[in-house]
C-alpha cells in the first residue's frame, strides 16, 4: 500500500520523564482500515506513544502526521477533533455521572439541558450503542456499571465524538474471557463501518486473534513491524520480551511440606453489611509449601486476604499461627510475626506512590535498630541497604529518590516483593502479585514466590490466574461463594475440575466442606 | 403565635450573609477548589463597602468596588491554588490571615462609623395580604429577595445546563474532563473568581443591612461557619438557603435572648451558632455514615496534565 494510506505516521518520536526514556526515536505508521496492535512489555512504552497521539503527554522531539498533514496534538481536544479517540486502561468516566451524561460531556452545543433534551440525547445514544451491538444501562451512574460495561461506554464515547481512529490501551486487562470475545467482535463490527483502530496490549494470544498489523516495542524502542500473516507467537514473544525465555518451561520440584504454620478453623469473616464473605472454612497452610487459592473475584478472596493480614477482624472460628492463637491482631504484630502481603493494589495498599524507593523499602522495618536509633533513620546505612535490595531484586529505577508512582508496573511489584522478603517471612500472602504484569516480571514473581517456599516459609497465593496457581501451588483450595468448594493437590489439577468448582458445581447451599477432600 | 413570623424573619435577614458566603463556597468547591479564606475575604468586602460607602454614598460603587476587590482575592487564591498548584489549605488560611489583618487596618478611619444607608425594600401588596407568610416577607430589602433568586439560579445552573455538568465533571475527575475537552483551568479560575466575589457581597451585607458600622473583626466566624455549612447544605444551594436561615436564626436568637434577659451569660449565647455547627455536623456525618458522600471527589487536589496516574 501507498504511502498517503497511513492514517497516523509518528517519526522520531522521543518522550523523557525525568531520566527514564520512555520512546526513543520511535517511528510507527498506521494504515486506514486495519487493526493494528502495538505489542510490547509494561514499560515498553506503549501508552506513552498512544497517550502522545490523544494529546495528554507531548513529544520532546518527532513529527505526528494525520491523515497525511503535520498535526501538533496539544491537547485531548485537538486529538478528537483531528478523529482520534481513546478508549483508557483506566476508564476515563466521571463516576458520579451517569453514562450518558459521560458521554455528552465536554459537548458545547445546547447549553439548557431540560429533560426533554435529555430525553432526545439518550435516545439517540441508545441508537448509536445499538448500531454496534453494545449495551449499557444510561440512566445510572458509573460507578454501579460492571468493567465491561464501562468500557463499552468508553467505546461509544468515542463513536459520539465522530472518531475514526479508536485507540485501545490494554482494553482486555480487566474483563472476564466472556467479556473480551465481546470487545472483540465489537472491535470487527467497528472495522467493517471503515473504523481504524490501535490496540495496546502484552497478551500475545489476543494479538494474534484480533490484530491484522503488529508492532513490536521494547525498552521504548520500536523493535519491528509485520503483518499477522508474517508473526508466530513464538516470534513475537522472543521479540518483545528480547531474549529467548517465553518458550523455557517453569520448573518447580516437588519437595515434602513442613510443619503446619497456618491453621485456619471454621473462620468466618463478616462483612459491614452482615454477610459471611467467608463462611466457615478450614485448611492449613505448612512449611516448605504453596497453597493457591482459586475462584470468581468477589467469592470471599479479599476478606481472606484482610484478615489473615489484621485488615479485618474474624467474626468466629480461629487462627492459628505458627502454635498460637491470634485473636484480633493488629496489622503491626502480624508484621512482626512474620507475616508478610503483597496485596492486591500494589499502588493502593503496596506502596506510597509519591515517596521514593528507601521510604518505601523501610515501611516495616522503619522501627528496627538496624534502621533507625533513637527515632532517627540511618541515612548512610538505609542507603547502602535499599541499593542492595534493589540490585537483588532487580528494581530498575533512575534513582532512589524519585517517586515510585513513577516506576513500571513490574519494578513496583518487584520493590514491593524486596520489602516484604526482606523481613524473612514466615508466611507470604501474596494477592494477585502478577495482575497486570508482563511476561519478564510475572516470571520473576513467580521465582521470588518458589525461592521463598524452597527456603522453608510458607505461601498462600490468592490469583484469579488459574495458570499461574496450577503452576505453582502444592494444594490449591477452589473458593465458592466463602466456602471452600474442593481441596486440590497439585499434579491432579485440571483446568476443567478446578472451572467446574470454581463455577459452584458441587456445591449445596449449607453443605459444610470437610477441609482436605480430594476431588 | 405572634412570635413565630418575627422568628422566620430575623432568621432570614440573620442567614442572608450566611447565605452568600455558602453560595461562594459551593462554587468553589463544585470545581474542586477549598476556598478557607471565605471569612478574610468577607472582611475585605464589610470593610471596603464602608470606606467606599462612607465617601461615596453609592450603592453601585460600593458594590462594584467590592465585586472587584473581593474578585481580586479570588484570583489570588485560584492562581496560588490552579497555577502554581499550592495547597489549597494553606493558601486559603493565608487570604484569611491577610484579610483579617488589612480589613483592620483599612478599617481604622471608619470603625465605629455609623454607615448611613437605607437599602431598597421591596413591597409587595398581594404577597402582604397572605397571613402569616405575608408578615414574614413583607417588606424584605433586595438584597434578601436576590440571594433567595441566586440560589434557584445557581440550582438551574448546576443541575440543568451543560455548564453545571462540566462543573460536576471538572470537580469530581478533572483528567477525564480535560480527556473530554473540557478546561479545568478556566473552569476552576472562572469559580473560584465568582465563588470569591459572593462571598465579599456577603461581607457587603453584612455591614450594609444587618449590623451598619464597621468594627475590626466583624464576621466573626460567619466564614468559617459558611464553610461548614456547605458540608450542611450538600453541596445543594437550595439546601443552602434553609441551612443559612437555620444557622441565622440561632444566631439571631442568640441576639434576641439577651435583650429579653434571660439569665443566661451572654458569652454563653453567642456561643450558640458555633456550638450548633459542631453538633449538626456531628449529626449529618452519623445520619450518611453508608450513604456515598457527595463531596466533590477530586476537593483539595491540584489538577496536572502529565502527573501519571
Amino acid at each position: 500500500m501507498s504511502q498517503s494510506a497511513n492514517v497516523i505516521e509518528m517519526k522520531d518520536i522521543v518522550k523523557t520523564f525525568g531520566e527514564v526514556v520512555a520512546s526513543n526515536h520511535v517511528n510507527f505508521e498506521v494504515k486506514k482500515g486495519e487493526i493494528h496492535a502495538l505489542l510490547g512489555e509494561n514499560g515498553a512504552g506503549k501508552s506513552t506513544i498512544m497517550s502522545m497521539l490523544s494529546g495528554i503527554y507531548r513529544a520532546d522531539s518527532g513529527d505526528i502526521y494525520i491523515n497525511g498533514k503535520l498535526s501538533r496534538i496539544r491537547s485531548p481536544k485537538e486529538s478528537m477533533e483531528l478523529g482520534i479517540g481513546m478508549v483508557h486502561q483506566n476508564f476515563r468516566l466521571v463516576d458520579t455521572l451517569t453514562a450518558v451524561e459521560n458521554i455528552i460531556l465536554g459537548e458545547k452545543s445546547n447549553k439548557w439541558r431540560g429533560s426533554s433534551w435529555m430525553k432526545k440525547k439518550i435516545e439517540e445514544i441508545e441508537e448509536l450503542a445499538d448500531k454496534y451491538g453494545l449495551t449499557f444501562p444510561t440512566k445510572v451512574p458509573i460507578w454501579q456499571l460492571s468493567v465491561g460495561e464501562q468500557q463499552r461506554v468508553e467505546i461509544v464515547k468515542t463513536l459520539y465524538r465522530g472518531a475514526e481512529i479508536i485507540i485501545f490501551d490494554e482494553p482486555t486487562s480487566v474483563l472476564t474471557p466472556g467479556e473480551v470475545e465481546q470487545l472483540f467482535l465489537t472491535m470487527q463490527e467497528l472495522k467493517r463501518n471503515g473504523k481504524t483502530m490501535i490496540i495496546t496490549t502484552h497478551k500475545l494470544k489476543e494479538v494474534m486473534t484480533i490484530a491484522d498489523q503488529i508492532s513490536v516495542m521494547r525498552k521504548g524502542t520500536m523493535i519491528a513491524q509485520m503483518s499477522k500473516e508474517e508473526a508466530t507467537i513464538q516470534s513475537l514473544a522472543n521479540l518483545m520480551v528480547g531474549q529467548n525465555m517465553a518458550d523455557e518451561g517453569f520448573s518447580i520440584k516437588v519437595i515434602e511440606k513442613g510443619k503446619p504454620i497456618l491453621d485456619v478453623q471454621n473462620l468466618v469473616v463478616r462483612t459491614k453489611l452482615r454477610i459471611n464473605a467467608i463462611d466457615r472454612i478450614n485448611f492449613s497452610v505448612h512449611e516448605y509449601e504453596i497453597v493457591g487459592v482459586a475462584g470468581v473475584a468477589g467469592n470471599g478472596q479479599k476478606e481472606l486476604a484482610e484478615v489473615l493480614t489484621g485488615l479485618m477482624q474474624l467474626y468466629s472460628g480461629q487462627i492459628v499461627f505458627n502454635n498460637e492463637k491470634l485473636t484480633a491482631p493488629s496489622v503491626q504484630q502480624l508484621i512482626d510475626k512474620g507475616i508478610a502481603h503483597i496485596p492486591e493494589n500494589r499502588m493502593k495498599s503496596g506502596l506510597a506512590g509519591s515517596l521514593g524507593i528507601i521510604d518505601n523499602l523501610m515501611m516495616k522495618t522503619y522501627r528496627s535498630n538496624a534502621r533507625a536509633k533513637f527515632g532517627l533513620m540511618k541515612k548512610k546505612e538505609n542507603m547502602e541497604w535499599a541499593a542492595n535490595l534493589i540490585k537483588k531484586f532487580d528494581v530498575r529505577t533512575p534513582d532512589m529518590v524519585s517517586p515510585v508512582a513513577q516506576l513500571s508496573g513490574g519494578n513496583q511489584q518487584k520493590l514491593l516483593f524486596a520489602r516484604e522478603i526482606d523481613i524473612n517471612p514466615k508466611l507470604m500472602i501474596a494477592v494477585h502479585p502478577t495482575q497486570g504484569l508482563d511476561v519478564g516480571a510475572a516470571k520473576a514473581v513467580h521465582e521470588m514466590l518458589v525461592q521463598l517456599r524452597d527456603s522453608g516459609s510458607g505461601v498462600l497465593l490468592i490469583s484469579e490466574d488459574l495458570e499461574e496457581v496450577m503452576q505453582l501451588s502444592d494444594k490449591i483450595l477452589v473458593l465458592y461463594n466463602g466456602k471452600i468448594n474442593g481441596v486440590i493437590d497439585r499434579g491432579q489439577a485440571n483446568r476443567e475440575v478446578i472451572g467446574q468448582l470454581m463455577a459452584g458445581l458441587n456445591y449445596k447451599e449449607g453443605a459444610f466442606y470437610e477441609p482436605e477432600i480430594v476431588v | 403565635m405572634e412570635i413565630i413570623p418575627l422568628i422566620i424573619a430575623a432568621a432570614i435577614s440573620g442567614g442572608t450573609s450566611l447565605l452568600f458566603a455558602v453560595l461562594g463556597g459551593i462554587l468553589n468547591e463544585k470545581a474542586g477548589v477549598i476556598n478557607l479564606g471565605t471569612e478574610g475575604i468577607m472582611l475585605i468586602g464589610a470593610v471596603m463597602s464602608a470606606i467606599v460607602f462612607i465617601q461615596t454614598n453609592n450603592l453601585f460603587i460600593t458594590l462594584a468596588v467590592v465585586l472587584i476587590a473581593t474578585g481580586f482575592l479570588g484570583l489570588l487564591h485560584a492562581f496560588l491554588c490552579i497555577t502554581l498548584r499550592a495547597n489549597q489549605t494553606v493558601s486559603g488560611l493565608a487570604i484569611t490571615l491577610f484579610g483579617t489583618g488589612l480589613s483592620a487596618y483599612l478599617g481604622k478611619s471608619v470603625a465605629g462609623v455609623p454607615i448611613p444607608v437605607s437599602i431598597p425594600k421591596v413591597e409587595l401588596d398581594w404577597l402582604d395580604a397572605i397571613p402569616i407568610i405575608g408578615q414574614i416577607f413583607s417588606g424584605l430589602d433586595i438584597f434578601i429577595w436576590l440571594s433567595i433568586a441566586l440560589s434557584i439560579i445557581l440550582y438551574v445552573y448546576m443541575y440543568k445546563t451543560a455548564w453545571g455538568l462540566h462543573l460536576k465533571a471538572v470537580g469530581d475527575n478533572p483528567s477525564t474532563s480535560d480527556a473530554m475537552g473540557i478546561s479545568v483551568a478556566a473552569y476552576r479560575y472562572f469559580h473560584v473568581i465568582a465563588g470569591s466575589m459572593l462571598m465579599g457581597v456577603a461581607g457587603f451585607y453584612l455591614i450594609m443591612v444587618y449590623s451598619p458600622n464597621w468594627i475590626e473583626g466583624m464576621t466573626s466566624g460567619r466564614g468559617w461557619i459558611a464553610i461548614a455549612l456547605i458540608i450542611f447544605a450538600r453541596w445543594n444551594p437550595i439546601y443552602a438557603l434553609f441551612g443559612a436561615y437555620f444557622f441565622g436564626g440561632l444566631d439571631s436568637l442568640g441576639f434576641r435572648m439577651q435583650i429579653y434577659e434571660f439569665n443566661i451569660p451572654s458569652y454563653f449565647l453567642k456561643m450558640i451558632p458555633y456550638a450548633a455547627t459542631i453538633f449538626i455536623l456531628m449529626f449529618i456525618g452519623w445520619k450518611n455514615r453508608n450513604k456515598p458522600s457527595v463531596e466533590p471527589k477530586s476537593l483539595g487536589n491540584p489538577y496536572f496534565r502529565e502527573q501519571r496516574l
